[in-house]
């Protein structure tokens, strides 16, 4: 019988069984920020202990740092305080990061990637719901709290239980103007927030096989949107490609040696799984979120749902629609923004700039709306500005800013007022994520927000290409 | 030496929290996140939501000073910020009793010797209705035998083995565990072709 990726990587990275039941799990590559891991460094400094492997744990700055001034110290007291932590912890430590002046510096899932820290087999964990990005790369990879930052740094490992696995299998072909946010969109809605508790959602089929790696990395990003603590696709040459030459790959010889293993590192042709799930991509339009959590939402030319016409999700649909201030019915298509954010870990990457780009040439942002585009690192930011792609955004009236995680969770200055309605590229619309708690977020692929920003209104983008 | 406190019986009143899929920041607001501990975290539980929903049970005087709470589905998605279970126990939440949590919510929860529970939607129910009827209404939660019994009446709780195990030897505090056998780890290392070497 055959074995999932999910299987072979659990079964090599198991230490022992631990007299509580649970798994004692190695991890491969820890990740770290400066937002989840100040008291997971005190826990160890009371204890006397310190870090087991710190060469397999890597960090970088992103949550709260300004993407405007970034001048020292920042603006911010606490802000201030985290980053001089941060920066104390890792040097005392001795663990390796790309700090705010590094070139490398970045969101942590848009960095491990595009540094080669992020290989296939491997077991990857960080202090973020978020890490299922690195999935991707065929690694099995997840989101840890505080104290379980501390268990990895004391001792490379969790103790945790393992998980089911559901494929997903993608057929057909994605229309012009629709892209992996809308599949993943389209997957969390059919799913549900809850689908994936207990679950690895492994996606495959030939769509996903076409993709590139910065659209499964955007696939396996909100996979935690749907429940589901890791998202995964096997890994192929797509992928080898992608880590080919990159900082913290194998190179020469051994990046072949690499590959051959990384092969191996695939759900077998008969693997068996706990769920199947087929979604035909030719059917999926732009999406777009009406609600307050990832899976309420419509495809473009959709209505927004009646709670009177929609059996027992009437309570959901109906505190959703108090909150956003929609009328139940109407079209999604035509509601007004005040804000557009293209950003995140999600959708923050070159291609996804590139997108929105194509949209915003020669367009101008509409009178009112407030727009930016936040590049995920500054590897991503260099390779726009070289292509001139922040010339074209500033020509169209976004601002062009510095890398990190800005308005997807606002912990930084960039932030909603009041009762804004933000077209963003982000993964979360929860009430208050982007900094107001009156505030109110809409989802939608980079190229969906950018129609939005020059329209000043949710607009179906494939008329605009 | 790390401390290992057994986790057993809670004992106090409940707040009720109805709606599915209640998300980390709404437990606690991502700018409460800017900080380098966990102190102080109890006076912002669900601050956004207290303030602009008049009502909302952690508002409410009556539910003050409760020590397990009440919830549906899906309790704690979304992000995996610890300052969510951690903020809710300095809050004086000491178990939470719900349909479902989202999976790094209870690993956090469970993490830090807060016991999270599940029972079926009517059992739920019952216990919600009772405490909104008579918010004073004394509960006991048995860890070691998976119930809570409340205005008479005592209903049986999931609550994994591993997790009622760990709670019980007080070994919910994992880090010593981890490093028992420590020669274990170096092994699996060693054996990793991206560890080793290709």
């Amino acid at each position: 019988m055959g074995q999932t990726l999910l299987q072979k990587v659990w079964d090599l990275h198991t230490v022992r069984r631990l007299p509580t039941g649970r798994t004692q799990l190695f991890v491969g590559l820890h990740l770290i920020h400066e937002v989840t891991t100040p008291q997971a460094f005190d826990m160890l400094r009371r204890r006397g202990i310190g870090v087991a492997f710190p060469e397999r744990t890597y960090g970088t700055v992103d949550h709260i740092i300004p993407t405007l001034d970034q001048a020292r110290p920042f603006a911010d007291d606490l802000a201030e305080q985290m980053m001089s932590a941060f920066e104390r912890n890792c040097r005392e430590f001795g663990i390796r990061t790309a700090g705010l002046n590094s070139d490398w510096q970045g969101i942590v899932h848009i960095i491990g990637p595009e540094l080669g820290l992020t290989q296939p087999g491997m077991t990857i964990a960080c202090g973020d719901s978020h890490t299922s990005t690195h999935g991707a790369f065929g690694a099995i990879a997840f989101g840890i709290g505080t104290s379980q930052v501390r268990d990895v740094l004391a001792s490379q490992c969790l103790a945790i239980d393992p998980l089911k696995v559901r494929r997903i299998t993608v057929s057909g072909d994605l229309g012009r103007g629709v892209y992996a946010k809308d599949v993943i969109l389209e997957i969390i809605a059919r799913l549900g927030v809850r689908g994936g508790v207990g679950y690895a959602y492994e996606y495959g089929g030939p769509a996903v096989a076409r993709m590139t790696m910065d659209e499964r990395m955007t696939m396996c990003n909100m996979s935690i949107e749907g429940g589901a603590r890791i998202g995964y696709v096997n890994p192929d040459e797509t992928t080898f490609a992608y880590l080919q030459g990159k900082p913290f790959a194998p190179a020469g010889g051994a990046f072949e040696g690499a590959k051959a293993w990384w092969r191996t590192m695939a759900s077998d042709a008969d693997a068996v799984y706990d769920d199947i799930v087929e979604i035909d991509a030719g059917a999926i339009e732009p999406r777009v979120t009406w609600g307050i959590n990832p899976g309420q939402s419509v495809g473009v030319t959709e209505r927004i749902p009646d709670p009177g016409m929609v059996g027992e999700d009437a309570g959901a649909i109906g505190e959703a629609l108090d909150f956003m201030g929609f009328a139940p019915g109407a079209p999604v298509s035509g509601t007004a923004v005040d804000v557009a954010f293209v950003g995140s870990c999600t959708n923050a990457r070159l291609s996804d700039l590139r997108e929105a780009a194509r949209v915003a040439r020669g367009r101008k942002v509409a009178p009112r709306v407030r727009a930016l585009v936040v590049p995920g690192s500054k590897q991503v930011l260099q390779a726009a500005e070289a292509e001139g792609l922040h010339e074209v955004f500033q020509e169209a009236g976004f601002e062009w800013r510095g890398a990190g995680c800005s308005m997807c969770l606002a912990m930084n200055p960039d932030r909603l007022n009041g009762r804004e309605v933000c077209a963003s590229s982000s993964n979360r619309n929860f009430k208050g994520r982007q900094g107001s708690p009156t505030g109110r977020t809409l989802l939608m692929s980079p190229a969906m927000v950018a129609a939005a920003a020059v329209s000043g209104e949710v607009t179906d983008v494939r008329t605009m290409l | 030496m790390i401390e290992l406190r057994p986790v057993d019986r809670v004992e106090g009143t409940a707040v009720p929290l109805r709606g599915n899929n209640v998300d980390t920041d709404r437990i606690i607001p991502a700018r409460f996140l800017k900080a380098l501990t966990f102190d102080g975290l109890g006076a912002h539980v669900f601050q956004d939501d207290r303030t602009s929903m008049p009502g909302h049970p952690f508002a409410n005087a009556a539910y003050a000073g409760a020590s397990i709470l009440l919830v549906n589905e899906n309790f704690g998605s979304g992000s995996s910020r610890e300052h969510a279970p951690q903020a809710l126990r300095r809050w004086g939440i000491q178990a939470c009793v719900g349909q479902s949590f989202s999976e790094i919510f209870l690993g956090n929860a469970t993490t830090i010797g807060l016991p999270c529970a599940t029972a079926p939607a009517s059992d739920i129910e019952a216990l919600m209705a009772a405490v909104e009827d008579e918010p004073g209404t004394p509960m006991v939660l048995s860890v070691r035998a998976r119930s809570i019994t409340a205005a008479g009446r005592t209903i049986p709780l999931s609550l994994p083995a591993v997790v009622r195990d760990s709670l019980l030897t007080g070994q919910w505090d994992a880090t010593g565990l981890l490093l028992s056998e420590f020669e274990d780890v170096r092994r699996v290392a060693s054996r990793l072709p991206y560890v080793k070497g290709f």
